[in-house]
C-alpha cells in the first residue's frame, strides 16, 4: 500500500515541534520516544505499520485546539485517532505526522433523559455510552461489533453502523451535535440538543469524513428507551437464493425487524466448530430479531415464520427463553473469532442491493476458486451490508497480495451490482484506490472541494479516502507552502 | 422560466446562465428569490422502485403525490410525512420530491423515524458551474467518501440543483392510535410528551396545541400492537391529564403537520427548533398570538404580529426560521437564522466552491 514519503523538513523539526507541544500540554501527554510511538504505528488493519513522528494525548478541547494550531503553524500533518480499531487503516500514521489520540477524553458531560440525549467526550467507548444510561433503561443505538473497544470519535469519523441499524440507523442518524476543532485551532459548535441543526447540514458531512475535516472532541447523541423485550428466530435454507427471497418477502410484508443477519455455509461451519451453538448445516442461515412486548413479539415472529415456512426452510427455531436466544446469537457473534482460529482473514464491507444477493454470492464463490482462497460470508441482510471474510496465510509469501486483489474484485463486484465499496468501515487506505470505480473524477472533485474549505492546507489525515494520485496536487501545494 | 426536460438540459441551462437563478420544484414553499426561474418539473419520473429493499429512486421534479400513490400500491410510504406548505402560505402548484429533499421537510414522525435527510440514500445534482455530480447510492449503508447526500439535503438548492434522489421508504403502518390529553398547560404538556417519548412504546408523534390545551401522542404499527401501546400510554400519562384514545386521527395529524391552526390568520409564522424542555422557558418571551408544539416540544410554531423580529427574543440554544411573512420582512430579517462566525465561514466557503458564480438561489441561506 503506497503512502506519501515523509517530508524531511518536518522530520528535521521534531525537537522543535515537541518543545512547542510541551508548552501547551502536560509532559505525559506528548509521546516522542520511538519505543512509545510504536504503540500508535497501526490500527486494526495490522498489515500496515509506521510509527508517527510524535503522538499527543490531550485531555480537553482547549488542548486539542492548541495542538492543531501549532501543527497548522508548523505545516505538520495530523492523524486523529479514537481507539485505533479501524479495519480500513483510518488511523495509520505517516512518519512525519502527529497522532492526535482522544483516548484520555472519555467523560460523560451530561445525561438528559427528558430530552433523550447524552453529551460525551469522544474518547469514550461506544458500549460505555449505553452503559452510562442503562440504569434508566435507555441505550445508544449504533452497535458496531467492536463496541467494547471502539470510541465515539472513530464512530463519528467512520459513520459506524452495527447489526441493529435496519431499525435505528447508523451514527449519523443518532448524532445531534458536536464540538469540533478545525485544523487551524478554531473551535466550532455544530448542532446541539435540538433535533435539527440550522443552516447547511455540516454535521452530516462531518460524520463519515474520516478525520479529514476536523477533530470532534465532544458529541451530543440521541439515546432511546430500551424496548420491552427482543427475541430472535433462526431459519436455515438450502440455497442462498431462497434465503434472499425470504428476506425480501418479510420486508415487503411490512415487518421491520431490528436485525436480519445472514451466514453462508463456510461461515456456519466455522462458527459451529468454534462456538458449538448447534447451528444446522445448510447453505444459508438467517437470524432475525424483533422487538416489543411479549404479545408484539409473538405477532411479528408469527408473520415472519409464516413467510419463512412458505420458502421450505430446512430448519426454523424460535427462541423459547433468554438462554435459547443467546444460543442463536452465539455463533453469529463469534463469527470473527471463529475465523481467526482457522486462519488469518481479511474482512470486507461492501454493500449491495438486497435483490442482487444471490448473484453476488454466486460470483464470490466462483472468484474464490479463481484466486484459490476460501471465503466465508456473514452480513447484515436487511440493509445489504456484506462482510465477506477472505482466509489467507500471512506467513505464506504472496498470500496477502492475492487476498487484497481478491478483496478488490469483490468490492468492484459490489459496485457493479448497484452497491458501494464500504457500508460501515470506511475507506481509509484500504479502499482508497478503488474510489474511481464508484465515483467519476467530477464526483470525487466535489468531495475534495469540501476538504478544501475545512482544511485548506490539507494537513488532516491527508493520505486517506481518496486515491493519492487524485489528491497529489493539493497535498503538494500544502508542502510547497512550507 | 426555464423548464429543462432532462438532467443534461438542466446542466446546460445552469452552465449557460448569465445571472441569478431562482431554483424551483413546485414553488409551493414560498422560498423564491429574485432571478430567472429554473424549474425542475421537467426532470420527472421513477427510475427504480424495489419494495422488497425499501428503495425508491426518483427524479427530483416528480410530484410528491405521484410518489405517495406509487408507494401506497405496495403498502409503503415516505418515512417523513413531509409538510404541505400550500395551506399555510396560500401557494398553489404541486410539491415535488426534490423540494422536500432540498428543504429537508420532515413532519411529526421526525421524532421517531428521523428527518428527510435520514432517509436520503443518494443524490444526483448539478452544481453552479453546470457540472453533474453524484453522491451516495441506493443502498442503506454507505460510507464511501464524504456524505454530500446530507449536505445537499436542506441546502435549498444553494449548492446544486437536485436532479435525482434515492430514498429509503417504509412499510405503511397497518394501524395508528392517538392518545389525547386534555387540559394541559405548556410545562405540563412538555413533561407529558417527554414521558411518552421516554417510554418503550415507540411514539411516532407528540404535539401540543396551546389554544386547545390538548397534547396528542401517536403510535403506529400492527393493529393489536397499536392498541396495546396506546392503552399502556393512557396508564402512563393519566397522572398528567385526562387521557383518551382516538383510533383514526389521520386528519388531526395532517393538521399538525401542515400547521392548519394558523391557516388564514394574519401575522408572521416562525418555526423554532430547540431542546424540548427549553420550549417551556422560551415561550413566554415570544409573546406569540398562537403556538403549536411538535416533536415533543422541540419544534415550536409561533404566530406573531407581522414584522416582529422574533430571533431577538430567543434566549435558549436553537434557531428560528421565518416561514411566512411579507417580502419586506423576509428581506429585512432573513428566512434562515444567521450562523455563528466559524460556521458561517465554512458555509460561505462551501457555497463558493459549489457555486463559484453565486447564481443558485443567491442570498437565500446567507
Amino acid at each position: 500500500m503506497e503512502m506519501p514519503s515523509p517530508n524531511p523538513a518536518i522530520l528535521a523539526r521534531k525537537a522543535r515541534l515537541a518543545e512547542r507541544l510541551l508548552a501547551v500540554l502536560p509532559a505525559d501527554a506528548v509521546i516522542q520516544e520511538e519505543a512509545e510511538t510504536r504503540a500508535y504505528e497501526c490500527d486494526a488493519l495490522t498489515a500496515y505499520r509506521c510509527p508517527p513522528l510524535l503522538a499527543v494525548l490531550p485531555r480537553s478541547t482547549q488542548e486539542v485546539s492548541d495542538v492543531l494550531r501549532i501543527c497548522h503553524d508548523e505545516g505538520v500533518p495530523v492523524v486523529p485517532r479514537g481507539a485505533g480499531t479501524s479495519l480500513a487503516g483510518g488511523a495509520l500514521p505517516t512518519a512525519d505526522c502527529v497522532i492526535l489520540g482522544v483516548a484520555r477524553m472519555n467523560e460523560v458531560l451530561e445525561t438528559d433523559f427528558e430530552n433523550r440525549i447524552i453529551r460525551v467526550q469522544t474518547g469514550r467507548t461506544n458500549l460505555s455510552v449505553s452503559g452510562a444510561v442503562e440504569e434508566e433503561e435507555f441505550f445508544y443505538a449504533p452497535d458496531p461489533s467492536s463496541q467494547l473497544a471502539c470510541a465515539i470519535a472513530g464512530n463519528i469519523a467512520m459513520n459506524s453502523g452495527g447489526a441493529h441499524c435496519l431499525k435505528y440507523g447508523v451514527t449519523t442518524n443518532n448524532l445531534l451535535g458536536v464540538t469540533m476543532v478545525m485544523m487551524d485551532g478554531t473551535v466550532a459548535e455544530i448542532g446541539g440538543a435540538h433535533l435539527d441543526a440550522g443552516g447547511l447540514d455540516l454535521l452530516g458531512v462531518i460524520c463519515g469524513s474520516e478525520g479529514q475535516l476536523g477533530v470532534v472532541t465532544e458529541a451530543t447523541l440521541r439515546i432511546l428507551r430500551k424496548p420491552e423485550g427482543a427475541r430472535p428466530v433462526l431459519i436455515g435454507y438450502d440455497s442462498n437464493e431462497v434465503a434472499g427471497a425470504c428476506v425480501s418477502d418479510i420486508i415487503k410484508a411490512g415487518v421491520l425487524p431490528v436485525a436480519i443477519e445472514f451466514m453462508d455455509r463456510p461461515c456456519i461451519e466455522a462458527c459451529e466448530a468454534f462456538a458449538k451453538a448447534g447451528y444446522p448445516m445448510c447453505e444459508a442461515l438467517l437470524i432475525i430479531e424483533v422487538e416489543g412486548s411479549e404479545a408484539e413479539i409473538d405477532h411479528q415472529l408469527g408473520l415472519i415464520t409464516e413467510i419463512a415456512r412458505s420458502h421450505n426452510p430446512v430448519e426454523l427455531r424460535e427462541a423459547g427463553d433468554a438462554d435459547e436466544a443467546a444460543r442463536i446469537w452465539l455463533g453469529r457473534k463469534s463469527a470473527f473469532g471463529a475465523m481467526g482460529q482457522i486462519n488469518d482473514y481479511m474482512c470486507l464491507d461492501g454493500t449491495i442491493p438486497v435483490s442482487s444477493l444471490p448473484f453476488v454470492l454466486r460470483r464470490i464463490g466462483e472468484m474464490s476458486k479463481e484466486f484459490g482462497l476460501d471465503v466465508a460470508n456473514v452480513f447484515h441482510a436487511g440493509d445489504g451490508n456484506m462482510h465477506p471474510l477472505i482466509l489467507f496465510d500471512a506467513n505464506k509469501p504472496g498470500d496477502l497480495e492475492t487476498c487484497e486483489a481478491f478483496g478488490a474484485e469483490i468490492l468492484k463486484l459490489c459496485v457493479e451490482a448497484g452497491g458501494c465499496l464500504t457500508g460501515e468501515h470506511g475507506v481509509g487506505i484500504e479502499k482508497r484506490d478503488l474510489m474511481l470505480h464508484q465515483y467519476s473524477a467530477a464526483d470525487l472533485e466535489a468531495q475534495l472541494k469540501v476538504k478544501d474549505v475545512f482544511d485548506p492546507k490539507w494537513l488532516l489525515n491527508p493520505a486517506k479516502v481518496f486515491p493519492l494520485s487524485v489528491t497529489e496536487g493539493r497535498r503538494a501545494v500544502a508542502l510547497a507552502a512550507e | 422560466m426555464m423548464t429543462p426536460g432532462s438532467e443534461a438540459e438542466l446542466a446546460e441551462a445552469i452552465a449557460g446562465a448569465s445571472g441569478p437563478l431562482c431554483i424551483q420544484g413546485g414553488g409551493t414553499r414560498g422560498l423564491a428569490v429574485d432571478g430567472e426561474v429554473l424549474s425542475t418539473r421537467g426532470v420527472s419520473g421513477v427510475e427504480l422502485y424495489e419494495p422488497g429493499a425499501l428503495t425508491l429512486v426518483v427524479r427530483a421534479g416528480t410530484p410528491v403525490a405521484e410518489v405517495e400513490a406509487l408507494l401506497a400500491k405496495e403498502n409503503q410510504r415516505l418515512a417523513v410525512e413531509p409538510m404541505d406548505h400550500r395551506g399555510l402560505l396560500g401557494t398553489d402548484g404541486a410539491p415535488t420530491i426534490g423540494g422536500v429533499i432540498a428543504a429537508n421537510v420532515s413532519g411529526p414522525r421526525r421524532i421517531q423515524a428521523g428527518a428527510a435527510r435520514d432517509h436520503l440514500l443518494g443524490v444526483r445534482f448539478v452544481d453552479g458551474a453546470g457540472q453533474v455530480v453524484k453522491n451516495g447510492g441506493r443502498v442503506m449503508k454507505n460510507v464511501t467518501g464524504y456524505d454530500l447526500v446530507k449536505l445537499m439535503c436542506g441546502a435549498h438548492g444553494t449548492l446544486g440543483v437536485l436532479t435525482e434522489v434515492a430514498l429509503k421508504v417504509l412499510p405503511r403502518a397497518e394501524a395508528a392510535a392517538t392518545v389525547t390529553l386534555t387540559g394541559l398547560d405548556q410545562p405540563g404538556a412538555v413533561r407529558a410528551m417527554s414521558a411518552a417519548l421516554g417510554s418503550p412504546y415507540d411514539v411516532t408523534g407528540a404535539a401540543y396545541d396551546a389554544e386547545t390545551y390538548q397534547a396528542h401522542i401517536r403510535v403506529e404499527g400492527f393493529r393489536d400492537s397499536a392498541a396495546y401501546r396506546s392503552a399502556e400510554l393512557v396508564k402512563l400519562l393519566s397522572p398528567f391529564a385526562m387521557a383518551e384514545v382516538q383510533e383514526d386521527a389521520e386528519s388531526l395529524w395532517r393538521g399538525i403537520r401542515d400547521v392548519a391552526a394558523f391557516q388564514g390568520r394574519d401575522g408572521d409564522v416562525w418555526r423554532i427548533s430547540v431542546k424540548p424542555t427549553d420550549a417551556v422557558e422560551l415561550v413566554p418571551h415570544l409573546e406569540a398570538e398562537a403556538l403549536q408544539f411538535d416533536w415533543g416540544g422541540g419544534l415550536i410554531w409561533a404566530l406573531v404580529p407581522a414584522g416582529t423580529e422574533l430571533r431577538n427574543r430567543i434566549n435558549v440554544p436553537g434557531h428560528a426560521t421565518l416561514v411566512r411573512a411579507a417580502q419586506e420582512t423576509r428581506a429585512r430579517l432573513g428566512v434562515f437564522q444567521p450562523q455563528p462566525g466559524p460556521l458561517a465561514a465554512v458555509s460561505d466557503g462551501l457555497r463558493r466552491q459549489f457555486d463559484p458564480r453565486g447564481i443558485l438561489n443567491p442570498g437565500l441561506m446567507g
